[in-house]
């Protein structure tokens, strides 16, 4: 235990009067990442769970592992597609070159590395830029750098699209991380999803990069548009016709944001956080039910000039970013209502939300991020009328 | 009715007074500590809302619009210019009467609203409701409608706003920024969640 060893040797370097003392959040981010915290609580009340946050933090990034891998098969189908067309171009090739892998978008390793080649630094970016406020931010203010920061990052690194700019990377994460979260506090104590927070940002600042049809696989002088946005313009019906089937949908082989897109690899993580009773499950019931129950009424409503009105519950379960938001986002535990009767609106009110967005609103093509900060904004007061109800509800019965 | 209810849906979400034109924003800053209180606040700018805006726009067609006077025999008079006095006059009077009004006959929920009703006057969404409603050219029914409407757009808005700051309250915000600071952050943030509203064409 040579490891343990030396940080034992250097603890008393950050700790209060050490050299270090003003570093020791870092110290103890390294350590308490390495090794189980041997701090327990002393003041009550106590309550004995295996369950702590490094746990959980830890769960859903390893949740996220299987849409991490259709990620990067997908994004490097994609380019390695467009390339069979187009030819290879940018520093990628090259490196690409120098492994001898080759371009052959029918080969899964090089369509893992291609993919990888373009996730890594989006990833590494995220990491480096938010790390350094997380630090920054904790060693001011005196408070833990915890694992949520990881949670945060993949989930961020995994709604861009592949093309973003480095540069929109790290404002985006800066966003989420200062005002998203460290201003109120830290984590647990914000009230919108942080990775969120920095997605809106920029897709409202910068909207030429983030939305339209060049963004999603970064090849020069191709263009293909989304699921959803096809839908938009013409109806899904005719997704056939650009080559999009529902299967094609269901496992990820389409255009979007790196990690969106697999519904199979997001549905696995996803019930990985059920069985461990990370994710609370009346928040998926309730956004599944929402879901469901406002497209459906949209198709019997029916509309003449508006094709999205027309498009069944399943397909809104496998296109743009809803099965991403269902699992990682909406079930997060910090920014959803508290109360289980308050869960099943929360899910249901995001559910009916991400639906109006995309059927009703011709600004947005996708409307799951948006759906997800409206409903953070309203988990509050759900909250409150719920406990409301039950203070009267008792009264009552106790006269 | 379809047009009524879209003016609605309009008023309420898309073109929020609160989070979309940021009206109204010292009390939306200021008494949104607490829920059970905004809601009372929400409730009377709804009110006030409701009849201001339907009032002023009676105004507007019978005394103030270019050829409006022409029942009292005056057909060439354009009396626009006095329009913002008007208004906030008579917001100002409403305010006034329904203070005493409720005083009279509903003195629980006088006593609720309190120093409230007396602060909706000074209340740029109230004044902005008349002014968006002359810029529109909204008929009465239709103004009838906005004014609710918005009103109601308004004291979502505020009841949301109390929500997030009575959970802000276990939060460990830097020092610099308590109170309004802080305050002012979460406003925008609530405003890029409302942005999904943003573009819906009814």
């Amino acid at each position: 235990m040579g490891l343990r060893n030396f940080f034992d040797r250097i603890e008393p370097q950050f700790t209060k009067g050490g050299r270090y003392e003003r570093l020791f959040p870092v110290y103890e981010m390294v350590e308490s990442f390495l090794y189980t915290p041997k701090t327990v609580t002393t003041a009550a009340p106590h309550a004995r769970s295996y369950v702590d946050m490094k746990r959980i933090m830890t769960y859903v990034v390893i949740a996220t592992i299987p849409a991490i891998l259709m990620g990067l098969y997908n994004t490097g189908l994609q380019v390695n597609t467009a390339f069979e067309a187009l030819g290879p171009s940018g520093w990628r090739a090259a490196v690409i070159d120098f492994f001898g892998i080759g371009f052959n978008a029918a080969n899964p390793a090089a369509n893992m590395l291609h993919g990888l080649l373009y996730f890594l630094p989006i990833y590494i970016t995220t990491l480096v830029v938010g790390g350094v406020w997380e630090v920054l931010f904790a060693t001011v203010r005196r408070h833990e750098v915890n694992e949520g920061f990881l949670v945060t990052s993949m989930l961020y690194a995994l709604i861009l699209p592949p093309n973003v700019p480095l540069w929109q990377v790290a404002l985006g994460i800066s966003f989420g991380v200062v005002i998203g979260k460290e201003v109120f506090g830290g984590t647990g104590k914000n009230f919108l999803n942080p990775a969120l927070t920095g997605r809106a940002f920029l897709y409202f600042a910068y909207p030429a990069q983030m939305s339209g049809e060049t963004i999603w696989t970064p090849v020069d002088g191709f263009s293909g548009a989304t699921a959803l946005a096809v839908s938009a313009a013409d109806g899904f019906q005719n997704l056939s016709a650009y080559g999009i089937t529902w299967m094609d949908a269901f496992v990820g082989t389409v255009q979007g944001s790196i990690g969106e897109t697999s519904t199979i690899a997001i549905t696995i993580g996803l019930a990985f956080l059920l069985i461990t009773k990370i994710a609370n499950w009346r928040l998926v019931v309730g956004c599944l039910a929402g879901m469901i129950a406002f497209s459906t009424l949209l198709n019997l409503i029916g509309s003449d000039t508006n094709p999205m009105f027309a498009m069944p519950w399943y397909w809104h379960l496998v296109v743009g970013g809803y099965a991403f938001g269902l699992a990682f986002m909406v079930t997060e535990p910090v920014s959803a209502s508290h109360t289980n009767l308050g869960r099943y609106i929360y899910g249901a009110l995001i559910g009916f939300m991400v639906v109006m967005i995309r059927v009703v609103n011709p600004a947005f093509p996708e409307g799951m991020m948006l759906a997800i900060l409206f409903g953070n904004v309203f988990a509050p007061l759900i909250d409150y009328f719920v406990v409301q109800a039950n203070i009267r509800r008792r009264a009552k019965r106790n006269v | 009715m379809e047009e009524l209810l879209s003016l609605a849906v309009k008023a309420i979400f898309i073109e929020n007074l609160a989070l979309s034109f940021f009206l109204g924003m010292c009390t939306f800053l200021a008494v949104s500590k607490k829920i059970s209180t905004s809601i009372g606040l929400g409730i009377s700018v709804m009110l006030v809302q409701a009849i201001t805006v339907p009032a002023n726009n009676l105004i507007l067609t019978y005394l103030l619009a270019p050829g409006a006077l022409a029942w009292a025999g005056f057909p060439d008079i354009d009396l626009t210019f006095l329009g913002l006095i008007s208004y906030i006059g008579v917001i100002a009077a409403l305010v006034q009467i329904l203070e005493m009004v409720l005083d009279k006959y509903f003195p629980s929920l006088y006593n609720a609203l309190g120093v409230f009703l007396p602060l909706i006057t000074v209340n740029c969404a109230i004044l902005g409701g008349s002014l968006f409603m002359v810029e529109r050219n909204y008929t009465f029914t239709e103004s009838a409608t906005y004014g609710l409407s918005s009103g109601f757009g308004w004291a979502l808005a505020i009841t949301a706003m109390a929500g997030v700051r009575e959970k802000l309250k276990y939060s460990d915000i830097p020092d610099g920024l308590q109170g309004l600071g802080i305050t002012f952050i979460t406003a925008g943030l609530m405003a890029m969640a409302f942005m999904s509203f943003s573009g819906v064409r009814l």
